[in-house]
């Protein structure tokens, strides 16, 4: 495998190359700061084939796509395309390649129609103006070669997701693609919905067409895949024919890392007094959390886990007040609580950290200090509102301290500092109010290892005396190896709850998929 | 290039403090060329000139600067003090003045009609806020709309109680609350610098050492973030939008007074005066920065480069042409600053 043959004559498009592969990904390489993305990962990819590319979230499964694309560009590697060595500066050169991709999160301009989606930025003219007649009549030869059943004069908004989704791939289709990327394509489609695309599938297949099919449900990968490709932290773990492969053995695949990592000892005792209890909480708006039930126990870490999209950041923004409550009740000590507002929940001694930091959570322009103490002013203010600069200070320097922040001073801008050292100011933010509920939305994304560790700890701390702890986390070591018991939620709904001490990797990532 | 990290860094830092005073850097080059043109430019006179004109400017481009600072921005500030002048000129005429407008209503402190226009305006204003926030119109739209209905409303009270000319015979009390000062020695100290300056340290106190200070910051430079932190956006960001109607009122009730007359055109355009002034000093128009002592100086700097240009005669649509760069040059310096480089 070492010395591969590389064809640099030009070929015409379709043949296939030597090496019998239509798209190769070679010794992939990627690093962000503090973080090893991609290490000589690896997809080959035969025409006529599904392949299906495999791997916990956070494995490096978008990361490749991303190199493959353009959107980022790998340290080092090869990308062979038909035999030949290509980059890509941007997607628009790999689809003018034929290389295009469905993503999970749809890219359409909503108040356009069908066609011009489909053909935006490339519209057939007709002199200098748009030649509808032709645009309309191209789309329906596409539409009905694959039979969607969709009228292009119809305004995007008004679809289905579904019928979205046909549009995407008919618009991948009509770049005479040979290679499509399909992203968790089946998210939010019905069986009979997936059937149909499945049917696409198949005649795209038929065409030689190379698929890579990235999704987390294994039953379809059974059903739809010929070879697959597994990930795990960013490294190539494993390639071949899915036919050799049942679903324990790719799950082990995927998760099979040995829990090397250190975790801090576990010093909180969970007691037997309910904290808060939450009954079938319903949310209002899509995307939204629907009949979730649970205690939480004082000196209690529940873990969260779930795939993206899960809605576990829902969930927590519901129960914080951020999202709207359309039914369910939530209780503190008992008493039931009515909290329409995150100042009801900080009332209420709850405290959240968001998942995303830079939208949700820091004031990226301005300083340390005022980042520090914003959720607790009222604690400076007199009674005429005034601010007490010196307890500011003071209780900024306790969060530099206690959380080990490093930082040149009060005043630095807190985007000057790096991702940890934020994350820590804004739990730190949070601790000044003395919460006795601390929802967690992935607090250690994006930082490094030493920062994780340094969160594990003080979660644990805070459990320890007598706090409770929701812990939301995409990797499953870390809810393994810091929480007492893990909640695992699917498609908006709750799939169970374990105890931490009984439970496996595979089980979480089986709940994971019950509801999809 | 082997630059070795040391010489980069200090490149870098170089580079910084140029973007950061770049506005500056233009401006101090035009009043160069001000004063190479015409010498006689740098007098004291001059001097207190600029300063007394840059007062009602000040009062103006204090209330408007918390809205950036919001992310907000107010195009009603011209409309707002021609409201506020005819008011105020309308109820404080003089008792010995030929033709009054109400001729029978006795002498009253002038504190009275001020404080009138300025609840006035800062009920515009609230409403300003209340649709931006609550019903989140964008900023732009709803200050222009706020805009045409305060000059409807003042062109209807103007039209009624004057028919349509101009309000004048002011009463002394009145016009030397704006146009009075000390007199200490040669130096004359204008009242309205006076009222200026006050403004300029209670809003010093409101941005730095008040929780709504804290939580103005917060909505402007993280709304989301903000909303996580339990800081309740509406509230505060009217209250916001209240002080600068507050602020407005008391700034047209002097324009009215120092002019000695009040129509409904007074006050026309002096919004683009007040937001550029802002932006020249620093308040970003993507919200969440600013200072007061950049709004002051933004004042400053911008009435000497228009006081400076008329006094060299530059034609007044060159004096356009002119402005209308600096704010555009100004904002792009402020974005640059804020985007990051990819």
């Amino acid at each position: 495998m070492a010395e591969r043959n590389r064809i640099t004559a030009s070929k015409p498009r379709g043949d296939c190359p030597e090496s019998g592969y239509l798209l190769e990904m070679l010794d992939m390489n990627k690093t962000f700061p503090g973080v090893v993305a991609l290490k000589d990962a690896r997809l080959q990819v035969r025409p006529g084939t599904v392949h299906a590319l495999l791997g916990e979230n956070g494995a490096g499964k978008s990361t490749l796509m991303k190199c493959l694309f353009g959107i980022y560009r790998e340290d080092s590697g090869h990308i062979l395309y038909n035999g030949e060595e290509v980059r890509f500066n941007n997607p628009r050169q790999a689809l003018d390649d034929g290389i295009s991709m469905v993503h999970q999160e749809l890219n359409q301009v909503l108040e356009c129609n069908v066609m011009e989606n489909i053909w935006l930025g490339r519209f057939p003219m007709k002199g200098p103006f748009l030649d509808k007649k032709e645009m309309y009549k191209i789309t329906e030869r596409i539409f009905s070669e694959y039979k969607i059943n969709v009228d292009p004069r119809q305004r995007v908004d008004n679809l289905s997701i579904s019928q979205r989704q046909m549009v995407e791939i008919a618009k991948a289709v009509s770049y005479d693609a040979r290679v499509i990327v399909l992203d968790e394509p089946t998210s939010s489609l019905t069986e009979q919905e997936v059937e149909h695309l499945f049917r696409i599938i198949r005649s795209l297949q038929e065409r030689a067409c190379g698929i890579i099919y990235i999704s987390h449900k294994m039953e379809e990968i059974f059903q739809i895949s010929d070879d697959v490709t597994i990930m795990r932290d960013g490294a190539w773990v494993h390639s071949g024919p899915t036919g050799e492969l049942n679903m324990d053995k790719i799950i082990s695949l995927m998760v099979g890392r040995d829990l090397t990592q250190r975790y801090p000892k576990k010093l909180n005792k969970p007691g037997g007094e309910v904290l808060m209890r939450v009954n079938s909480l319903t949310g209002t708006y899509q995307p939204s959390v629907k009949d979730v039930s649970f205690d939480l126990r004082k000196g209690e870490i529940l873990g969260v886990a779930g795939l993206m999209g899960s809605r576990r950041t829902e969930l927590v923004e519901t129960l914080f007040g951020i999202r709207k409550r359309e039914s369910g009740t939530v209780e503190i000590h008992g008493r039931p609580v009515n909290i329409s507002h995150s100042i009801d929940a900080i009332n209420n001694r709850m405290a959240l950290l968001t998942e995303e930091r830079r939208k949700t959570g820091i004031f990226a322009a301005l300083s340390v200090r005022f980042n520090a103490v914003i959720t607790h002013l009222g604690a400076y203010c007199n009674k005429l509102g005034f601010t007490n600069d010196k307890k500011m200070a003071e209780d900024t320097q306790w969060v530099i301290e206690s959380m080990n922040v490093k930082t040149p001073s009060q005043k630095t801008l807190i985007e000057n500092l790096s991702g940890g050292n934020q994350q820590k100011v804004i739990l730190g933010r949070w601790l000044l109010n003395k919460p006795e509920i601390l929802m967690l939305d992935e607090p250690t994304r994006g930082i490094d290892v030493g920062a994780k560790y340094e969160i594990y700890q003080l979660i644990l701390e805070l459990a320890k005396e007598g706090n409770a702890v929701i812990f939301i986390s995409s990797e499953m070591p870390e809810l393994l190896g810091v929480s007492d018991r893990i909640m695992v939620m699917s498609n908006g709904r709750m799939a169970g709850i374990v105890n931490t001490a009984d439970t496996t990797q595979e089980e979480l990532l089986r709940l994971s998929a019950k509801y999809l | 290039m082997t630059d070795n990290p040391l010489m980069q860094q200090r490149k870098d830092k170089i580079k910084k403090l140029l973007l950061n005073n770049a506005i500056y850097i233009v401006l101090l080059i035009f009043l160069i060329v001000i004063i190479v043109i015409e010498p006689r430019f740098l007098s004291f006179k001059n001097l207190q000139f600029i300063l007394s004109q840059s007062s009602t400017k000040i009062i103006m481009a204090l209330g408007v600067a918390g809205i950036i600072v919001l992310g907000g921005t107010d195009l009603s500030i011209g409309r707002m003090i021609g409201m506020s002048a005819i008011v105020t000129a309308t109820l404080l005429q003089s008792v010995n003045a030929t033709r009054r407008i109400y001729a029978d209503m006795p002498e009253i402190p002038i504190i009275f009609p001020i404080l009138l226009v300025m609840l006035l305006c800062a009920f515009f204003a609230a409403i300003h806020g209340f649709v931006v926030f609550k019903f989140k119109v964008a900023p732009f739209i709803a200050s222009l709309g706020i805009q045409l209905a305060v000059y409807g409303s003042m062109s209807l009270y103007f039209e009624k109680a004057n028919a349509g000319s101009p309000i004048g015979n002011l009463s002394d009390k009145f016009t030397n609350f704006a146009q009075g000062g000390f007199q200490i020695g040669s130096f004359r100290l204008p009242y309205i610098m006076i009222y200026a300056a006050i403004c300029v340290a209670v809003m010093w106190v409101v941005w730095n050492k008040t929780r709504l200070g804290r939580n103005m910051f917060a909505i402007g430079g993280n709304q989301e973030a903000a909303t996580v932190s339990g800081v309740s956006i509406l509230k505060n960001a009217v209250l916001v939008y209240i002080i600068a109607g507050l602020l407005y009122g008391f700034a047209g009730a002097l324009e009215g007074a120092r002019t000695g007359s009040a129509t409904n055109q007074l006050g026309q355009g002096y919004e683009l005066d007040a937001i550029s002034s802002c932006v020249v000093g620093g308040v970003s128009m993507r919200g969440g920065v600013g200072s007061i002592s950049g709004v002051v100086i933004g004042v400053l700097l911008f009435q000497v480069i228009n006081y400076g240009l008329i006094f060299i005669s530059v034609s007044p649509y060159i004096q356009y042409i002119i402005k209308g760069s600096i704010i555009i040059v100004a904002v792009a310096i402020d974005t640059q600053k804020y985007t990051k480089k990819k």
